[in-house]
């Protein structure tokens, strides 16, 4: 029957073939989304503990843990600041984003996949480095290459790309200041160095007291 | 892809490799096998992200490359794979059951750096076991490389496809990408390597000198001066083995669970016989005479012959059909069935122990009407009708029309409740991805959330250990530890209890998920 008229309420089927026998309530209409969290009707079976499952578990964490620490794990570079810090020199470099830090075997890759490391000069990125001190670069290096000891000699020449780059120039007293107290051992703990930063823009012209 | 299984292998990457190496597997994950340049311009990352991505990718064996005949080359992500991720932790604990710690650091190893040739995987074996030895006392490297061989031999690890040898004449341009591949029987040769040794100390007092040499060495990834005699030949973790082993093992526990402790040592032997016999994708062992199974039972069974004759009959007449007789030759020839079959029934736990006899008997009757299923399964009517429509609603069990007009009048036409394996298997396992899924989201969540709390006693812990070093007081120690306030170490504790328990519920899905893999690959093979 069609259902509709005479007869009504009757279902295209026959109801008591799948077991709602007559008189039996149906459930109430949905008139809404099932909830977020539905009640659980009964809890769920235990986890099975035991040697096995510790073990796996031990086993688990310490893979994730390990993966973080492996060149696979690619972390975004540092993102670029807008001014070149003095402290960035001493704070740990991260890998470089352009960089890869370990050595796959390039004859199974395909050819497009070689990155091309380029040499970098002591932290700076390579493209900040405008040409005209390319040469400078070259002559800087010699003299560097020839006079190991003077580590002077090499802080200076530093201090001089450092000023080249920087939008802000240092003093000449500043820099010669520097240069007996930034070498390589200092004494002094690199984590306390401050970079002035939470004292505003002042702190470059104070010279004497951002430096210690 | 289901989204299900999309979201658990963007969460899987992004846990174990960082959200660069995420970005660019979901594109090529989502958009099929696509070239570098669409790549990169889909994740909007830079070029050399993209491409460094691309290598970790590649070095795991979760993405494969293709030349295509234009020219340029393609990748393609292996979502299968990525997905076994999950199972890590499950391939480690097998190495070390089966072959103890070098067993279990190779298999570790491998599986952290994606392929490894031999000299670097022993060497690095040696060095983490020599950490663990007692001063003074360094781990040969003999040991690890009987180790190594013993896992190829029973092919747990494999060979990498090789590089060509052609030589390449000058006029021909270099491919773009190289054509790896391997033939069947050399994956498992081992290189005539002669390993010579001892595992090295990080951290060693007695070779002050050689000690920084070293350090410097052992900062090279994977790269020494000289070229390795094995170069080129890299091996990886024979994920497949692993898996049959892993069928095997349930196979033996359900003949152990339904007959004996000495039928599932018969099984077991005839299994281990055909380990390496039997392809991955076959659905019997090769036939063992029972000459040979009495010969391979171990030691300890001193069953005669006439009983292991009794054992085997016996299985071959159960109906679930372990063993099934193939021939006569030799004492009678003998296969296990290496389907799933009534395997695969974890589900109708959740709706209690009546609701599974009845799925059960549904699954083997095939057909039922409401009233048969009344009857078989000896459930009160009320019950019954209301188990079934639950069951309904969830699509666990279907209806099927059989009408006995050809104007199929409701009245008169049979509804028979039906279980559709296939169908119910597949759902139950997308299912148990969401489910992983969900459980990764909420440990990640838990962790943020207390990020602030795990900084702080992990920096405690560091000046600890610090102080420690330099020998400080009980006090001083005790005075550190303060810093931890009582609540705060509270909540650290059920923290850990929370994220330890997360931890072991994904290990306990990713054994439904292999359960019901391997069904459904099992059944789409049956011819």
């Amino acid at each position: 029957g069609r259902g509709r008229g005479r007869g009504r309420g009757q279902m295209t089927f026959n109801v008591e073939a799948v077991g709602i026998g007559k008189g039996d309530a149906l459930p109430p209409p949905t008139l809404q989304p099932s909830p977020l969290f539905p009640a659980l009707e009964r809890r769920a079976a235990p986890l099975p503990g035991g040697e096995e499952g510790e073990y796996m578990l031990a086993l688990k964490q310490e893979l994730r843990r390990a993966m973080r620490g492996l060149p696979y794990f690619v972390k975004p570079g540092a993102p670029r600041r807008d001014i070149e810090r003095y402290s960035d020199k001493y704070q740990l470099s991260s890998p470089v984003d352009s960089a890869i830090d370990w050595n796959p075997d390039w004859r199974r890759l395909p050819r497009e996949l070689k990155i091309r490391v380029r040499r970098l000069r002591k932290g700076r990125t390579a493209p900040l480095i405008p040409k005209k001190h390319v040469a400078l670069d070259k002559e800087e290096t010699i003299k560097k290459l020839e006079s190991l000891e003077k580590k002077e000699e090499e802080v200076t020449s530093e201090e001089e790309e450092e000023k080249e780059e920087e939008e802000e120039g240092k003093e000449e007293e500043e820099e010669e200041y520097d240069e007996e107290e930034h070498e390589e051992e200092t004494d002094y703990v690199l984590s306390y160095f401050d970079n002035g930063e939470s004292f505003g823009p002042d702190s470059d012209d104070n010279g004497d007291e951002a430096v210690y | 892809m289901t989204q299900a299984e999309l979201r658990l292998c963007s969460l899987l990457l992004q846990e174990h490799f960082g959200e660069i190496v995420e970005k660019v597997g979901n594109s090529l994950l989502r958009t099929g096998p696509r070239p570098l340049r669409l790549l990169v311009g889909d994740t909007g990352l830079l070029p050399d992200q993209v491409k460094k991505a691309l290598c970790v990718l590649i070095q795991h064996n979760l993405v494969r490359y293709e030349v295509q005949p234009r020219g340029h080359v393609e990748y393609e992500a292996r979502s299968e794979r990525i997905l076994r991720i999950l199972r890590y932790p499950r391939y480690i604990y097998t190495a070390k059951t089966l072959y103890g710690d070098s067993g279990e650091l190779l298999v570790e190893e491998l599986l952290l750096h994606g392929h490894l040739s031999m000299s670097c995987a022993v060497a690095r074996v040696a060095d983490r076991l020599t950490e663990t030895m007692e001063d003074g006392k360094t781990m040969d490297y003999s040991e690890v490389s009987s180790t190594f061989v013993r896992l190829a031999d029973t092919h747990f690890i494999q060979r990498c496809p090789m590089v060509p040898e052609s030589p390449r004449s000058a006029k021909a341009p270099p491919p773009p990408a190289p054509a790896l591949a391997i033939a069947e029987k050399d994956m498992y040769v081992v290189p005539r390597l002669s390993l010579v040794g001892k595992g090295k100390r990080r951290h060693s007092c007695n070779e002050e000198e050689e000690g920084e040499h070293k350090a410097k060495r052992q900062k090279q990834e994977g790269g020494t001066s000289e070229t390795p005699p094995d170069d080129g030949i890299y091996w990886q973790v024979n994920l497949e083995r692993f898996h049959q082993h892993f069928r095997d093992q349930a196979l033996v526990s359900a003949v152990a669970s339904r007959m004996d402790q000495t039928s599932s040592e018969v099984v077991r032997t005839m299994l281990r016989m055909s380990e390496v016999t039997t392809a991955s994708g076959a659905s019997h062992t090769q036939p063992l005479s029972s000459n040979e199974i009495f010969r391979s039972l171990p030691a300890g069974y001193n069953i005669g012959k006439q009983v292991l004759d009794q054992y085997l009959a016996l299985l071959a007449d159960d109906p679930l059909e372990f063993v099934g007789k193939s021939g006569d030759s030799g004492g009678g020839t003998y296969t296990v069935s290496i389907l799933w079959g009534e395997l695969g029934v974890p589900r109708p736990e959740t709706f209690g122990s009546r609701c599974a006899r009845i799925f059960r008997l549904l699954l083997r009757k095939k057909h039922l009407e409401q009233k048969q299923v009344e009857d078989f399964a000896m459930i009160p009517a009320k019950e019954a009708k209301d188990m079934l429509y639950r069951m309904l609603s969830e699509n666990l069990v279907s209806l099927q029309e059989i009408p006995k007009t050809p104007d199929h009048a409701p009245s008169r036409t049979f509804y028979l409740y039906t279980v559709n394996v296939m169908a119910t298997a597949r759902m139950l396992l997308h299912r148990c991805y969401k489910s992983v899924a969900n459980l990764m989201e909420r440990r990640q969540h838990e962790m943020r959330e207390n990020k602030r709390l795990l900084e702080k006693s992990q920096r405690v812990e560091a000046i600890l250990a610090s102080m420690q070093a330099t020998g400080a007081e009980v006090a001083q120690l005790h005075e550190v530890e303060e810093m931890i306030t009582g609540p705060e170490r509270q909540q650290l504790e059920t923290l850990k209890r929370n994220v330890n328990k997360i931890d072991a519920s994904e290990n306990q899905v990713d054994e439904t998920i292999f359960v019901l893999e391997s069904f459904i690959e099992s059944t789409m093979k049956r011819p």
